[in-house]
């Protein structure tokens, strides 16, 4: 896992783009913090898995693809909600299970999908989604667009099939694909080395001929560049690449899990290496911003959060019979 | 390859191959995924000369890998592409269970992207193909909410539900009946038709009893139903063709005529679309009926591979025609 120079920063990536970033995370923080409150004052019902402590994953890559490009997310990466379009609105609204929310609350917490902003529906079936990303980025080479999807899953979900199946197609087939594996190091209770019996998820790439890299997770440049790189190679036709971004994960699998099976100090070494600290004191050295501003975007983000929720909870709850609508698609909704 | 050629007879098999063959050409959005489908044209040979027409990348040979091939087809889907993917034998749909029923069959419910696929699975026994090459896993499937099911039994309906099924918005999970493949045939129609998904044939008109079945039973049935004539007792055969959205209109209609009900399936008996379309007459057509209803099916085990074993399993004409004996005693 390389560090980043300052150098390689300034030069790689846009202050704008970096800027940008920084407001995302702190966005995705704030969001998740609020919807963890409204989890223990019992306003929201369900699970409540947050990405707290890894927000630089998704915030990094889904600020590296372009519009046109897809995403098929982990169950951590509201950061990648947020970049496509989905508002804190209307993930509240989905946490609230309103009618406003993506899924119409058919569906919860962060189970969103829409194709119109390139978000593939997350299952909960960890790994089920990458066969369906080879399979819209075999749309892509069939039809010879140049568009890239973008998915992963946790360490845990690199044991199920379906991870193998996908990565194998995508490396035999050459598909615009980029596999993630967002390393927290442990699958509910389970730590990796009860996992897996190798020390990096990386080495399983090798397995299908695909090139692999390791990423330090929380750091919002490195994600990006990394991406970046993936993205293009993906984009240009030389197949798929696979990103182990190594984090941890500082909540518990679900809001309710005080996750007491996590060493303390495991959990102490990574709060020095939080994502957003890390952010703040690579926009401080570089110049582009400083604890005033820091301050000014917590303000931003704040306001934002209240809106949505506001909007969120003024939304309408869908009327029960609604439960039978939608279980099939109709010839309006496809192009005959 | 089969080329559509007027008033000459097809196959069961040569339909499907005409099926696929015609929605490629008439749709570019569609392409087959599968095992051994490309160069070699498939186990059944039901694309055979494909991919040299359409190329490597409509007609796409796929790892052995049921599970991510099926996600493949879905993720596709979504993107707007048709796709159309090969189970080997419809046994090996199990590797792709999860695929299917969580994610095809709930996608459009859960956040409303429509999933345009269609598996087909040559099902069946009969053939001597033992416990992994002979299922009948309609039944899996039947109890998932999102999928269409539909189990042709002639050359008509294997082209023209697999037309409907490809030009269906929905995942469509197209059971083909390995026993009928080259065992029956038909003149088809020389332009392009469609059998509507949802719909059921009457395949022989009866007073006396109704019969409700599917895929290589029908012709089953219409031997009993012979058979049964010459004793002056009249079956009226219903073609479900489609399992769901099941043509409860046609079936009951029927039962309410005849006040009584056999169904009859090559899958097992516990749990099975008999039994449902059982609770379904016994729900809506109580006050019609005049006796028992009755199911004929294999007995709860997997399908065996011997001879003599297999031909105890499968259901025979003359279980048919003891248990219409039976009910027209009523």
């Amino acid at each position: 896992m390389m560090s980043l120079s300052l150098q390689t920063v300034e030069r790689e990536i846009k202050r704008a783009d970096l800027v940008q970033m920084y407001f995302y995370l702190k966005l995705t923080r704030a969001l998740e913090d609020r919807i963890t409150a409204l989890y223990r004052q019992g306003r929201i019902v369900g699970g409540c898995y947050t990405s707290h402590g890894m927000e630089a994953i998704a915030v990094g890559y889904a600020s590296a693809l372009e519009r046109d490009d897809v995403i098929a997310p982990f169950h951590r990466d509201m950061g990648a909600f947020l970049i496509r379009g989905i508002t804190p609105g209307e993930v509240l609204a989905q946490y609230l299970g309103k009618r406003t929310g993506p899924t119409k609350g058919k569906d919860g917490n962060v189970h969103m999908g829409d194709l119109k902003r390139g978000i593939l529906g997350f299952v909960s079936h960890l790994a089920d989604n990458l066969p369906v990303a080879t399979g819209a980025a075999l749309a892509f080479k069939i039809r010879g667009e140049a568009r890239v999807i973008f998915t992963g899953t946790g360490d845990g979900g690199t044991s199920r099939g379906d991870f193998h199946e996908a990565m194998n197609f995508a490396a035999v087939r050459k598909l615009p694909v980029v596999f993630f594996c967002n390393n927290n190091q442990y699958a509910y209770s389970t730590p990796q080395r009860l996992q897996m019996a190798i020390p990096d998820v990386v080495d399983r790439a090798k397995a299908y001929g695909m090139p692999g890299e390791i990423v330090d997770g929380n750091d919002v440049a490195a994600v990006y560049l990394a991406s970046k790189r993936a993205i293009a190679k993906a984009r240009a036709g030389e197949g798929p690449t696979f990103l182990e971004f190594k984090t941890m994960r500082m909540h518990g699998h679900s809001e309710h899990d005080p996750a007491k099976y996590v060493p303390a100090e495991l959990l102490e070494e990574w709060k020095k290496k939080d994502p957003l600290l890390k952010a703040e004191q690579l926009l401080k050295q570089l110049g582009y911003g400083d604890e005033a501003y820091f301050h000014e975007v917590t303000e931003r983000v704040k306001k934002e959060i209240e809106a949505g929720l506001e909007f969120a909870e003024q939304s309408p709850l869908p009327e029960g019979q609604e439960v039978l609508e939608g279980v099939f698609a109709t010839e309006d909704e496809v192009e005959s | 390859m089969t080329t559509t050629t007027a008033q000459s007879e097809v196959s069961y098999l040569e339909a499907i191959s005409q099926a696929l063959d015609e929605e490629m050409t008439r749709d570019e959005r569609v392409f087959l995924m599968g095992e051994d489908i490309g160069t070699y044209g498939g186990a059944f040979k039901i694309t055979e000369g494909f991919q040299k027409k359409y190329g490597e990348w409509r007609v796409l040979d796929t790892p052995l890998a049921e599970s991510g091939f099926v996600g493949a087809a879905i993720g596709a889907a979504m993107m707007g592409l048709r796709p159309v993917v090969e189970m080997q034998f419809a046994d090996f749909i199990s590797c792709a269970f999860d695929q299917i029923t969580e994610v095809a069959a709930k996608n459009h419910y859960r956040w409303g992207a429509p999933v345009p696929m269609v598996i087909r699975a040559p099902f069946g026994g009969g053939v001597h193909g033992g416990p992994f090459h002979s299922e009948c896993p309609e039944g899996w499937f039947f109890h998932s909410p999102g999928l269409k099911l539909v189990a042709p039994s002639t050359p008509y309906d294997a082209k023209g539900l697999l037309k409907a099924a490809i030009r269906d918005p929905n995942p469509v999970i197209y059971f083909e009946h390995k026993f009928l493949y080259r065992r029956i045939k038909a003149t088809l129609p020389k332009e392009d038709y469609i059998v509507p998904i949802g719909k059921a044939d009457v395949k022989r008109k009866g007073h006396d009893i109704s019969l409700i079945t599917y895929g290589a039973m029908v012709h089953l049935a219409l031997e009993a139903a012979e058979l049964l004539a010459k004793d002056g007792i009249e079956l009226e055969i219903i073609d479900l063709r489609t399992l769901i959205p099941l043509d409860k209109d046609t079936v009951f209609q029927s039962v309410r005529k005849t006040s009584k009900a056999i169904l009859l399936h090559e899958d097992n008996k516990t749990g099975g679309i008999g039994a449902e379309i059982a609770a379904l007459l016994a729900e809506e057509c109580f006050d019609h009926l005049d006796g028992p209803v009755l199911r004929i099916a294999p007995p709860d085990t997997p399908v065996p591979f011997s001879t003599p074993l297999e031909e105890y399993f499968l259901p025979k004409t003359s279980d048919i025609v003891s248990a219409a004996k039976k009910l027209a005693a009523y």
